[in-house]
């Protein structure tokens, strides 16, 4: 192909002090050999990472795009999208002037693998790549704690080991567990990060090893694509009937790339059953729709598209306009472009809040 | 003040089979041994645990605890109190849960017969979905097929949770008979846990498996529109039956995001899914999942943008309102006649075909 | 509507396409089998740069299941979003009567036409021997 794009280069920071909640570095293995051992680094050479489903390399629902990635996301050096530092900042951080960026990196972070032993390795040495070739590299970089999760205690060991240190953002869980995040299992996962005053966040995607959804397999990627959002549903249902913040009143979960739509009629709708069933959760004291107020936050990442723009703009009044926080997906293909995304019927104050004043609340950044 | 002659027409009503031996007229007498040689008490669902408020109001349970185990019982609080002129029949008794699959086609066809003659025969005004024994397609269409000529039989009913999605090619021969037949695709909240009731697991609690069956139609429906059926099968209409309702736009804007890009991966889905689903796809009003505000039902509704969308339903007698209040405060005052008769009228070809037509009287 | 001189024919083989810009927008010109098509370079959706698209061919069904692959390389899909575009017409493919990428007319003229005449040459030097690609814009 012969062709040139010069992009502009926007050095100055955007005016709206941009938070980005979810952008997503991707390490190779040679990236994590420094942080791991001789043992699995002969692991995961040999027996792969194997998540819980058969394909050895790739996925259950091929992504729409390689590496469900922006098809001008891949760097000119080679490797594959966002894993080439330079080309990243050039390309998003610089070009949106965005004043930080949260990264949430996804495979091959080691979450959710068969062996959780191999899960605990991999976390660990994503940890540490996360602040070693990114986020030393540029103070607008924040880390995730990435944990594995199903192993709650190897889970606290990882974010004892980094509270305290302000590279990281906030502990990395994925939304399709083998079990729903409200079950006791995970609460000392949750008990670790209050203490370590890091929010949850947790991030479409993972394999929980049951069918897809409770009614089975479907077929089609654009079916795991709307399944995320019913997923979403049931882990904060979960989260909340469990009593999960009864018992710490201090936890905050950040929603990330679940979409939004959904969170009004879910609080009605758990509103009322509750109301009619309160006998079966005495331990909940208020009705599930608060709960969803005080302790969650969600992406805008991917927008809603409504039919028309006053639907959105409801949809955001009953969620809350603080409680949205901007994110953009890159360098996946779903991205929200920062200067596009945003409905254009947002007032001043309600676009600094989402841009960036609520992400700098929830996580406490200056 | 009536439409066709009609007050209402009450598309979710739940007969209560009020022991497994009411079946026995119904049964060969080798089924009958069965049921007795070896203990099996009972097929009631733990999507409806027979005690927990949303099964039935208190006030409406007999002496042993059970609701609706008569057509008296319909006729006092469906007809009399609340004036329906019509009422649908959907029996949740599990027989879609039994994993013998020559079990399930007795006890399925022992189910609609008992409808048919316990019910059907005993009250004119009533009406009935033939249940289904998904555990065996071919038996499945056997049974449509038996039930049809029985124009009382109005729809077809599965549960919102199965073995695959519903949209999955190898239950097409159940739409092919349900469409030769005009008989919509009831669906209705419940699960043969086949699954846990969540791609996440068994829930804690009874109130999340309730609350995940809006999740389980969100699937549903997602599946029945990527696969194409009703491109297959163009005559086939949808009824989300006790879904919640106002989980639909949110589901609608992201299935059609998704689709915009994703076109290429079902090509056969040819025109934008929220046009699909308004053609192709009723929902039962109740439960309405709004809190008690009548300006936000109203935006709610509106939100929906369809006005045929919307079919009356009582639900009864599961509990999901106090009072007399069917219909939630907010529905627009100008669809209650649409949502009231005009819509199950559309929906229901066998209503819409014995239905005196506007001003006749 | 001005008449932009883009590149020499030979620059854009078939199958191949070229960025240019002409009076401050990004237009971008491909080759199909020899015929050339020219659409604005911002995606109508989100403002994706179709330059960076995938060409592919169009995926139509007659029927859920039955698959028919045709006009191979005539469809752009933006890189973010995915969205498809005919190169023939522009329209989306999702929503064709609203959406659509904005296309210019594209012609091939002779060089000895151009030189003689008062086409702007965007970036070279035309000569009388070779072809060129114009695109009005």
């Amino acid at each position: 192909m012969n062709m040139e794009l010069k992009q502009p280069l926007r050095a100055a920071k955007s005016k709206y002090a941009i938070v980005d909640c979810d952008i997503h570095p991707r390490a190779t293995i040679e990236d994590l050999r420094p942080y791991l051992s001789n043992h699995w680094q002969h692991y995961v050479q040999t027996y792969g990472m194997r998540s819980r489903h058969g394909f050895a390399k790739g996925y259950p629902y091929p992504k729409p795009t390689p590496l469900a990635s922006r098809r001008d996301s891949w760097p000119p050096t080679g490797g594959p999208p966002m894993s080439d530092f330079n080309f990243a900042r050039e390309q998003y951080l610089d070009f949106y002037g965005i004043s930080c960026g949260i990264m949430n990196p996804l495979t091959p972070s080691g979450q959710g693998d068969q062996n959780s032993e191999l899960s605990a390795a991999l976390t660990f040495a994503v940890n540490e790549w996360q602040v070693e070739d990114w986020v030393r590299r540029d103070p607008r970089l924040k880390a995730s704690v990435v944990v594995p999760y199903e192993d709650a205690q190897a889970s606290v060991k990882e974010i004892e080991r980094r509270a305290g240190d302000k590279n990281f953002a906030h502990v990395l869980l994925l939304s399709r567990t083998s079990e729903a995040l409200g079950h006791r299992r995970y609460w000392p996962i949750y008990k670790a990060a209050v203490e370590a005053g890091l929010p949850i966040g947790v991030h479409v995607f993972g394999y929980s090893g049951w069918a897809m959804t409770g009614t089975g397999w479907p077929s089609f990627y654009l079916e795991e694509g709307i399944e995320n959002a019913a997923t979403s549903q049931t882990l904060v249902a979960s989260l909340v009937m469990e009593g999960v913040f009864e018992e710490f009143r201090e936890l905050k979960v950040v929603l990330i790339e679940t979409g939004f739509g959904w969170v009004p009629s879910l609080g009605w709708r758990l509103d009322k059953h509750w109301n009619r069933m309160r006998d079966e959760v005495p331990h909940l004291k208020r009705p599930p729709s608060e709960y969803i107020r005080e302790h969650f936050w969600v992406s805008t990442q991917p927008m809603e598209e409504t039919e028309k723009p006053d639907q959105l703009i409801d949809v955001m009044k009953w969620i809350g306009f603080d409680r949205l926080l901007f994110a953009s997906d890159y360098p996946h293909w779903d991205f929200d472009d920062p200067f596009l995304a945003l409905p254009p019927a947002l007032s001043e104050v309600q676009r600094r809040a989402i841009y960036g004043d609520n992400a700098r609340a929830v996580y406490g950044l200056a | 003040m009536t439409t066709n002659g009609l007050h209402s027409i009450d598309c979710d009503v739940h007969p209560t089979v009020p022991d497994i031996k009411a079946l026995f007229p119904y049964l060969d007498e080798m089924w009958r041994e069965s049921i007795e040689t070896r203990g099996i008490l009972s097929l009631e669902s733990n999507a409806y645990p027979p005690n927990a408020p949303i099964t039935a109001r208190p006030e409406w349970r007999g002496p042993k605890g059970q609701a609706a185990t008569s057509p008296a019982e319909i006729g006092r609080q469906v007809f009399d109190r609340w004036q329906a002129s019509l009422a649908i029949c959907n029996c949740l008794y599990g027989v879609q849960l039994v994993l013998n699959e020559d079990m399930a086609r007795a006890f399925t066809r022992a189910l609609n017969d008992w409808i048919a003659r316990e019910w059907l025969d005993r009250d004119p005004r009533l009406r009935a979905s033939i249940v289904v024994p998904m555990q065996n397609v071919d038996m499945a269409v056997e049974e449509i097929e038996r039930c049809a000529p029985d124009r009382r039989f109005v729809q077809i009913l599965v549960l919102a949770m199965q073995e695959a999605p519903l949209g999955r090619r190898q239950y097409w021969p159940i739409y092919a008979a349900a469409e030769r037949h005009k008989l919509p695709l009831g669906i209705h909240a419940g699960s043969s846990y086949r699954h846990p009731v969540t791609g996440i697991g068994w829930p804690t609690y009874y109130v999340e498996d309730y609350a995940a069956q809006s999740q389980g139609f969100q699937t549903q429906l997602a599946s029945l529109v990527s696969e194409g059926v009703f491109a297959k099968f163009p005559g086939l209409k949808a009824v989300l039956i006790e879904s919640g309702v106002t989980w639909l736009p949110g589901f609608l804007w992201r299935f059609s995001k998704y689709w915009r890009g994703l076109r290429f991966e079902a090509p056969w889905v040819d025109r934008p899914p929220e046009e699909i689903v308004r053609d192709h796809v009723r929902l039962t009003l109740q439960p309405f999942d709004a809190p008690d505000a009548p300006d936000l039902v109203e935006r709610a509704v509106e939100h929906l943008r369809c006005d045929d969308m919307l079919l009356y339903s009582s639900d009864f007698p599961h509990w999901q309102f106090d009072g007399d209040d069917v219909v939630p405060a907010g529905i627009p005052a100008g669809l209650r006649r649409k949502i009231l008769v005009e819509n199950p009228i559309a929906t229901y070809a066998r209503l819409k075909a014995e239905a005196p037509e506007e001003g006749a009287r | 509507m001005k008449k932009h001189v883009v590149a020499p024919v030979g620059e854009i083989p078939p199958g191949g396409r070229k960025l240019v810009t002409l009076d401050g927008r990004a237009v971008v010109v491909f080759n199909v089998a020899g015929e050339f098509f020219a659409l604005n370079n911002r995606c109508p959706h989100r403002g994706g740069s179709l330059a960076q698209g995938h060409l592919t061919g169009l995926v139509e069904a007659s029927a859920p299941g039955e698959y028919c692959y045709s006009r191979r390389g005539e469809i752009i899909r933006c890189p973010w979003h995915a969205w498809e575009f005919d190169l023939r017409t522009g329209r989306s493919w999702c929503d064709p009567q609203r959406l659509r990428a904005r296309q210019y007319p594209v012609s091939v003229e002779p060089g000895a036409k151009l030189v003689e005449g008062t086409y702007k040459a965007e970036t070279f030097p035309v000569t009388v021997e070779n072809d060129y690609v114009v695109i009005e814009a």
